[in-house]
């Protein structure tokens, strides 16, 4: 194993009597992607922001690079790591190149601020001000501020949350420039497919816990060799019925729209379908999906996207009340 | 584009973090027209404007009227009196114009002896009565054993304007110091821009020294703006040296800023900052000596009003403006503007807050 960038042991966060993050650990190696995946309030910010030195610990333990804070090495701890915090606005007032001349300034080593403009693309924009440039190139610009330093470690906070497709795309390719130099990076996301695509590793986070941590591949193979399938219809379904199959292994349902988990073969499908149809049930907008992290979210959380589950083969099907679905 | 490994660096260029830090305070400063305004455009406008209203001018000479002119003399006596503003009219307009205060005084020539009609409740016509006795009777043949030396006050530094300039520097020092620092600072909390410096290994003592290097240039350039707007107009000249008016003027920006930094160690909400930075200006503008001076009010105050930074910034300026004093002469001033630097200062570091 490689050394380690950040070793967390029980770590442990509170604002009055809400835990935000709940003793977990997490081991982050060298030259890794790292992705905390989690909805809004999981306590994946407040995570980042220990490991950044910006909250004090009140439980538990934290090293970066084999230190932790106030152990005597906090400026060298900060000349190593480069941030991009959430929702930060830079000097409205400032141009580009000055913002960037600014951050450099505070690293006793680092890129050239040509270097900097050149590693995210902003060469035309370098004489506007801050406040002039679109959320994506702000945002590339707060990526080229955490760059400034050349650090080991970067720390990348929903780095592209509200930004368009083709802005995140810039990022990626940033982002996995970085890494490809042999950078390590820690971001936070709740997009599942940025974490699919950029991350080594995932620690899938919900209020404060780590419920589940690996690869994006095994995360997604725990799952068993499943598809999804989605519909909608007006008539009523025999869901015992449906459940009861082999091919079946469990079905949701929210108002009209049913989700089934079934085989990842054809003739699974092929199963549903003629049952449907003995069941004289229309499926409307009917579609199959293989299993992504989101699939793993929702199974591991139990707050799925549609609503309680209902797992297992000969679980008692129940139509769930309306007042738990709604959001 | 392409990224370098980690301790690959390629260029080796340094930036001094403190110069960039001062840039960045002027940079945020002079690009921003609403500051520019109020800290060099308003200070002047009020100069300008308590110049005008209170612009020194010799007192308006009492009015009279003559009526029924009599014996030539006495008449003529008085149109050419050089400290009355005689009128020849009818006996009427007399009345009414007395009746309306348009004059302090009627002067009747045409019987035995002159009679004089004035309001008694006019001080202005008893002034004017003086006046025009006088004059009749020098006119009438009185000679004055008495000889008189009059000498008149309105040499520079006794006039209001040299009260009132380094009032209004001191004035402008607070005011600029005070939004300048804390307010910058609660905006730049509400932004996050302070929890991005503080993951960086930026250093904390330079972040808050830039904050006074870049108050040291502006005081220079409001302190010239109203110096040389006082000289050109209303002819108000620093007595003693441009050194040391300077030096306290600093010392009182650093005052100023220190006790600002502390209103800007915690807050992130602007609204509130705007009624802390405007609670802490309001009491010394009425109180220290800017428009008027404290010796006004009650005489027990006037220790506990000599303790605010203000009034020992006002009164230190005005002795070296006016006075030609030095810097030892203003200790005790000097003392006091120390004591809340300090204090500001170090509260503020207790309570500073970087997220």
């Amino acid at each position: 194993m490689k050394p380690l960038a950040v070793r967390c042991r029980s770590l442990i966060k509170r604002y009055g009597d809400n835990i935000a993050v709940n003793a977990i650990d997490l081991d982050v190696e060298q030259g890794q992607c790292f992705g905390l995946l989690g909805p809004n309030g999981a306590g994946k910010t407040t995570t980042v922001e220990m490991l950044e030195g910006l909250h004090p610990v009140d439980g538990g333990s934290l090293e970066l690079f084999g230190h932790s804070w106030g152990d005597g090495h906090d400026h060298n701890m900060r000349q190593r790591y480069g941030a991009q915090l959430q929702a930060t606005e830079l000097a409205d007032k400032l141009k580009v190149r000055e913002v960037l001349r600014l951050f450099r300034s505070f690293y006793d080593q680092g890129h050239s601020v040509p270097e900097l403009i050149e590693m995210v693309d902003l060469g035309e924009f370098q004489e506007q001000y801050f406040h002039t440039l679109s959320g994506g190139q702000k945002q590339r610009v707060a990526i080229a501020c955490a760059l400034a330093g050349a650090p080991e470690l970067l720390f990348l906070d929903e780095p592209t949350t509200g930004l368009d497709p083709r802005a995140r795309q810039r990022l990626w390719a940033i982002i996995e420039n970085f890494r490809e130099s042999g950078g390590t990076v820690m971001l936070t996301t709740h997009y599942m497919e940025e974490a699919a695509k950029l991350c080594d590793r995932i620690a899938i986070m919900d209020h404060g816990k780590i419920i589940d941590e690996g690869t994006p591949r095994s995360l997604v193979d725990s799952l068993g060799l499943v598809q999804f399938v989605e519909f909608e219809t007006q008539q009523t379904i025999d869901l015992p019925r449906l459940t009861a199959l082999a091919e079946v292994e469990s079905v949701e349902q929210r108002g009209l729209t049913y989700r089934l988990r079934i085989g990842r073969d054809l003739n699974a499908l092929r199963v549903v379908l003629v049952d449907l149809d003995q069941q004289r049930v229309v499926p409307v907008g009917l579609s199959t999906h293989q299993a992504t992290l989101d699939d793993v979210f929702m199974e591991r959380t139990g707050r799925a996207l549609l609503g309680p589950t209902q797992t297992g083969q000969g679980a008692q099907a129940s139509v769930p009340r309306a007042t738990e679905l709604a959001p | 584009m392409s990224v370098s490994p980690p301790g690959d660096i390629s260029a080796p260029e340094r930036y001094s973090p403190l110069a960039e830090l001062i840039k960045t305070r002027l940079r945020e400063f002079f690009r921003e027209p609403g500051m520019v305004f109020w800290v060099f455009a308003l200070p002047v406008l009020m100069a300008v404007g308590l110049g005008l209203a209170f612009h020194t001018r010799e007192p308006e000479l009492p009015r009279i009227a003559i009526v029924n002119q009599g014996p030539m003399g006495l008449s003529q006596a008085l149109t050419t009196a050089t400290n009355l503003n005689a009128t020849l009219t009818n006996e009427a307009e007399a009345r009414r114009g007395l009746r309306r205060a348009k004059f302090d005084l009627v002067v009747d020539l045409g019987g035995a002896l002159p009679v004089l009609t004035r309001d008694p409740a006019q001080a202005r016509s008893a002034l004017a009565q003086i006046r025009t006795e006088d004059a009749l009777q020098r006119a009438a043949g009185r000679q004055d054993t008495l000889q008189f030396k009059v000498k008149s006050v309105l040499a520079p530094g006794n006039r209001y304007m040299d009260f009132l300039l380094p009032g209004l520097i001191g004035l402008n020092v607070m005011g600029s110091s005070l939004w300048s620092v804390g307010f910058n600072l609660v905006v730049a909390r509400k932004r996050k821009l302070l929890r991005r410096y503080a993951v960086t290994p930026m250093l904390r003592w330079q972040f808050l020294t830039s904050y006074f290097c870049a108050r040291s240039v502006f005081l220079i350039a409001e302190m010239s703006v109203l110096l040389v707007v006082g000289a050109l107009f209303f002819g108000t000249i620093l007595q003693g040296s441009l050194l040391a008016f300077a030096l306290l003027a600093a010392a009182g920006a650093a005052s100023f800023a220190s006790i600002s930094l502390f209103v800007g160690s915690r807050l992130d909400n602007t609204e509130v900052a705007n009624g802390w930075v405007s609670a802490v200006q309001l009491p010394m503008w009425i109180l220290s000596g800017v428009f008027f001076s404290y010796e006004r009010f009650p005489e027990w105050l006037h220790g506990p009003i000599q303790l605010l930074p203000l009034t020992a910034l006002n009164d230190a300026l005005r002795a070296i403006f006016n006075e030609g004093a030095g810097l030892l002469a203003v200790g005790p001033q000097l003392a006091v503007l120390l004591a809340w630097g300090a204090a500001g200062f170090i509260f503020a570091l207790k309570r500073f807050r970087w997220g």
